[in-house]
């Protein structure tokens, strides 16, 4: 006998496309609500037009990116702008407990599907909407990307070298941040209607979280008026502090050292080199003064070895270090194959393929891989009859009039 | 045991409190208002506890007697190095009370199992097995209290070949793939200048936090939360995961460039302008052709391009078969026409036409970002003790039904000794003095 998942039975309306959404519908689909994500070929996920894809050919069910992160979810193909969309979208916001979307702001209400309307269906839905810039505001409804955000956020500002311009990141950190904090927010919200009947809508903005994760930086400003700047990889309480070369091509280690016993702990285990006994490097203080000398010299012992053996010999004197760690080489890591954090499926067209867990273990919910990321639409006939109740004669005249749109 | 004597003390009745406007009634969000949290961690933690108190909870920050070791974080208040003038600690323990407990005294472990018991979820960031080693491991604490969720945060989880790995912020970046890909080809991987992983790992352990919390309430059964700071990068890699699976190829970093996503050639995401930067990238597909044509016009209305970049047929302009060479071309362009304006003009001029990109902001700039302003997300916190006010990034959402509190600052170091111990738990003031000089609390 199978235990019921966490959220058997909760029904999730899901508009959401390009990660921030779907990622934090991610964890509804996971512990088992019924998550049907409505798309068309008109208007796919942009994951889906995204590479990787299966053989190097495109195609909007070839896309390992939008296998990565889709998967346990219902596929619906509507065409949002066809005249009878709408009526499809209110009936299954009837039928649903919570909207998530997020486009830019502005799109909903042009389809006539903002929150005030919802709420007209079914007074007590709950809407999740994630933008760049929130819901309100004079530049709310100016689109953009989490990726593009990086920079806007205050990010860039503190990505890079000292000496060089500042960098992008190659992800849009925005989304990854804003997906967990809004899910938090939302099952509260679930939870608070279960006991009062109220529905709402949570309005998250990628900007506003993004300032949360720089909350000291911002307080440091206000009250010192102090503008920290990127710094490579050093810390102000920490030396070294930094990422070095190892033996082999592009292979590094981080390794971080804050107090005096780790630092004596990393001696230890260079074998106590006469340098590290230099009075110059006997304190944080006199590290941090002379960090550019100190980083030379480690990285004359750590380009001896190759990263893995480096940090499992570091670890075990108890230094802090881990190896720069690329796709390849998490695909294959022992912790987190041990912890399954990368699952693994039988995707219809793209065959054998990794999606993402979960990043946390809970003792008695597990969640779990139903079904690999759907093929675009493929739900469209299981969610009219079976979720909304459409006869098949009107699902019939629904397709001659391309609600469902192009090709379906 | 006394624990098990404090425990059945009448507790005070929360929700009560809050009806009533007293201590308690900080917290006027009422989504989690009727959850208390003990929150035990140190830096690696603290925003979860944090997003639990905006959000309602009750959130107890349990330090050693003498202070958190994150109340060591920089920056400071005025750059005076206190414990109570850390800047890193104000930031993260908003709206959160304070008491002080030491865990490693035998009478101070009786004392936090009494709160155990009435607590729906206690928040740490031990080395994984330090808790245990205290006897007070998650079964211990489902023994007090079969609801209560301990949510655990670490470099790499409770289990694993890597669980006893230390891992400050930099290691985890590290080991979670996203240095390999950030920095310039000529010089070494580079994270953040400001740790962001376990900010990362906080919001994710609260997320599952909220999975544990919902199967509680409809089964009154708590459980163990292990959340891996390391396994909590993986939901940010995009897609290198499977372009390594799919296509065997390495995402490497590449300076401010978007690599194989829309195009198997790189894109640049980063151009300088005449007072700073300007995010950007030069989009394909039929989806982008509007925008792309509309930026080209406003080149041509300046004289900044020529036949070449006319020419261009943006509905054909195809990611897929798009040349590297032709994308560093027309970047080329867009890199000149940036060099002739300001931030403000680009970002003005971008937002009549619907082309998308932003300009790099600092957080001065963002203190007076009239966005941030019409949303009115800046709140001042009161800090009476210092004769201050000092402005904070507000609220992490909107929600129209129960707003987010404004923030109460954060405890000082025992701050509310009196109010757990002597209102709640029934303690004698003489007794407080005695497990004080025991070094108890």
């Amino acid at each position: 006998m199978t235990e019921a998942k966490v959220f058997e039975g909760i029904k999730v309306v899901d508009f959401s496309w390009v990660v921030a959404g779907p990622l934090a519908v991610k964890y509804l689909a996971d512990y088992g609500a019924t998550v049907v994500k409505i798309e068309s070929m008109e208007h796919p996920d942009v994951l889906r037009l995204s590479a990787p894809y299966k053989d190097n050919k495109p195609g909007v069910n070839r896309s390992g990116y939008f296998a990565y992160y889709e998967h346990n979810k219902l596929s619906l193909s509507l065409n949002l702008n066809h005249p009878s969309a709408k009526e499809v979208v209110l009936r299954l916001v009837s039928w649903g407990d919570i909207v998530v979307e997020n486009f830019a702001p502005g799109a909903m209400e042009k389809w006539g599907l903002d929150y005030g309307e919802l709420k007209k269906v079914k007074p007590e839905i709950i809407m999740l909407s994630i933008s760049n810039q929130g819901q309100t505001g004079p530049w709310s409804r100016v689109p953009s990307y989490g990726t593009l955000l990086t920079a806007m956020a205050g990010f860039s500002d503190i990505i890079g070298w000292p000496d060089h311009d500042p960098l992008m990141l190659n992800l849009a950190w925005p989304d990854f941040i804003a997906a967990p904090a809004a899910f938090t927010a939302l099952i509260a919200a679930l939870e608070y209607r279960q006991n009062t009947g109220k529905g709402q809508h949570l309005d998250l903005s990628q900007l506003e979280i993004s300032l949360l994760f720089q909350s000291p930086l911002v307080l440091d400003y206000v009250v010192n008026g102090r503008e920290n700047k990127r710094n490579g990889n050093s810390s102000p309480f920490a030396a070294p502090h930094g990422v070095f070369k190892c033996r082999g091509e592009d292979k590094w280690c981080a390794i971080a050292v804050f107090t005096d016993e780790e630092w004596n702990a990393l001696c230890r285990a260079m074998g106590n080199l006469p340098w590290t006994k230099e009075v110059r490097f006997s304190t944080l203080l006199l590290r941090k003064r002379n960090e550019e000398e100190l980083n030379h010299l480690v990285e004359t012992w750590t380009i001896n070895f190759n990263p893995e053996e480096l940090v499992s010999q570091l670890q075990t004197s108890g230094v802090s270090a881990g190896v720069v760690k690329s796709a390849a080489d998490l695909y294959d890591d022992p912790q987190i194959r041990n912890r399954n954090a990368l699952w693994s499926m039988m995707h219809e067209e793209i065959g054998q393929c990794t999606c993402l867990g979960q990043p946390s273990i809970l003792s008695r919910t597990s969640a779990e891989l139903q079904r690999s990321a759907p093929l675009l639409g493929q739900d469209t006939l299981y969610v009219c009859q079976e979720l909304l109740g459409i006869s098949e004669e009107e699902f019939d005249q629904m397709v001659i009039n391309g609600v469902f749109g192009e090709g379906y | 045991m006394l624990w098990k004597l404090l425990a059945s003390h009448r507790f005070l009745d929360y929700n009560k409190l809050v009806v009533e406007g007293g201590k308690l009634s900080l917290n006027s969000c009422q989504l989690l208002a009727s959850c208390r949290v003990l929150d035990l961690t140190d830096e690696k933690g603290l925003l979860c506890g944090k997003i639990l108190a905006d959000l309602g909870a009750e959130v107890i920050k349990v330090e050693p007697p003498g202070g958190d070791p994150a109340r060591r974080c920089g920056p400071y208040y005025h750059d005076m190095i206190q414990q109570e003038t850390s800047l890193f600690w104000f930031a993260y323990n908003t709206n959160k009370k304070g008491i002080t407990l030491n865990l490693k005294h035998p009478t101070g472990r009786e004392i936090f199992k009494a709160l155990v018991a009435k607590t729906d979820f206690v928040i740490e960031s031990f080395p994984p097995g330090y808790l245990e080693s205290l006897g007070l491991g998650y079964e211990a604490l489902y023994k007090i209290n079969k609801g209560v969720i301990l949510v655990s945060i670490s470099p790499f989880g409770q289990i694993g070949p890597y669980k006893s790995y230390k891992g400050y912020d930099l290691v985890v970046l590290a080991t979670g793939g996203l240095m390999y890909v950030t920095g310039e080809p000529e010089r070494p991987p580079v994270g953040f200048s400001f740790p962001q992983a376990y900010l990362l790992a906080s919001v994710q352990a609260s997320a599952s936090a909220m999975i544990a919390h919902y199967h509680r309430e409809r089964t009154g059964e708590g459980q163990h939360v292990d959340t891996s700071a390391q396994a909590s990068f993986l939901t940010a890699l995009t897609n290198m995961i499977p372009r390594w699976e799919l296509s065997q190829i390495v995402t490497h970093r590449e300076g401010s460039r978007r690599m194989g996503v829309f195009a198997q050639a790189n894109v640049r995401s980063l151009y300088r302008c005449q007072d700073g930067f300007i995010a950007f990238f030069v989009l394909g597909g039929i989806s982008s052709a509007k925008t792309n044509r509309a930026f080209i016009e406003w080149m041509n209305s300046e004289g900044m391009a020529d036949e070449y970049l006319m020419s261009i047929d943006w509905s054909k302009f195809d990611f897929a078969t798009v040349t590297q060479e032709e994308i560093s071309r027309i970047e080329g362009y867009v890199e000149k026409f940036f060099m002739t304006h300001t931030k403000a003009e680009i970002f003005k001029g971008a937002r009549e036409k619907h082309i998308i990109l932003q300009p790099l902001l600092n957080i001065p700039e963002l203190m007076h970002n009239e966005q941030l302003e019409a949303r009115d997300f800046w709140q001042e916190v009161e800090h009476p003790e210092l004769s201050d006010k000092i402005t904070y990034p507000g609220p992490f959402i909107k929600l129209s039904e129960t707003p987010l509190n404004p923030q109460r600052r954060a405890p000082f170091i025992g701050e509310h000794n009196k109010e757990i111990y002597l209102e709640e738990l029934g303690f004698s003031l003489q007794d407080i003095m005695a497990l004080k000089q025991e070094g108890v609390i």
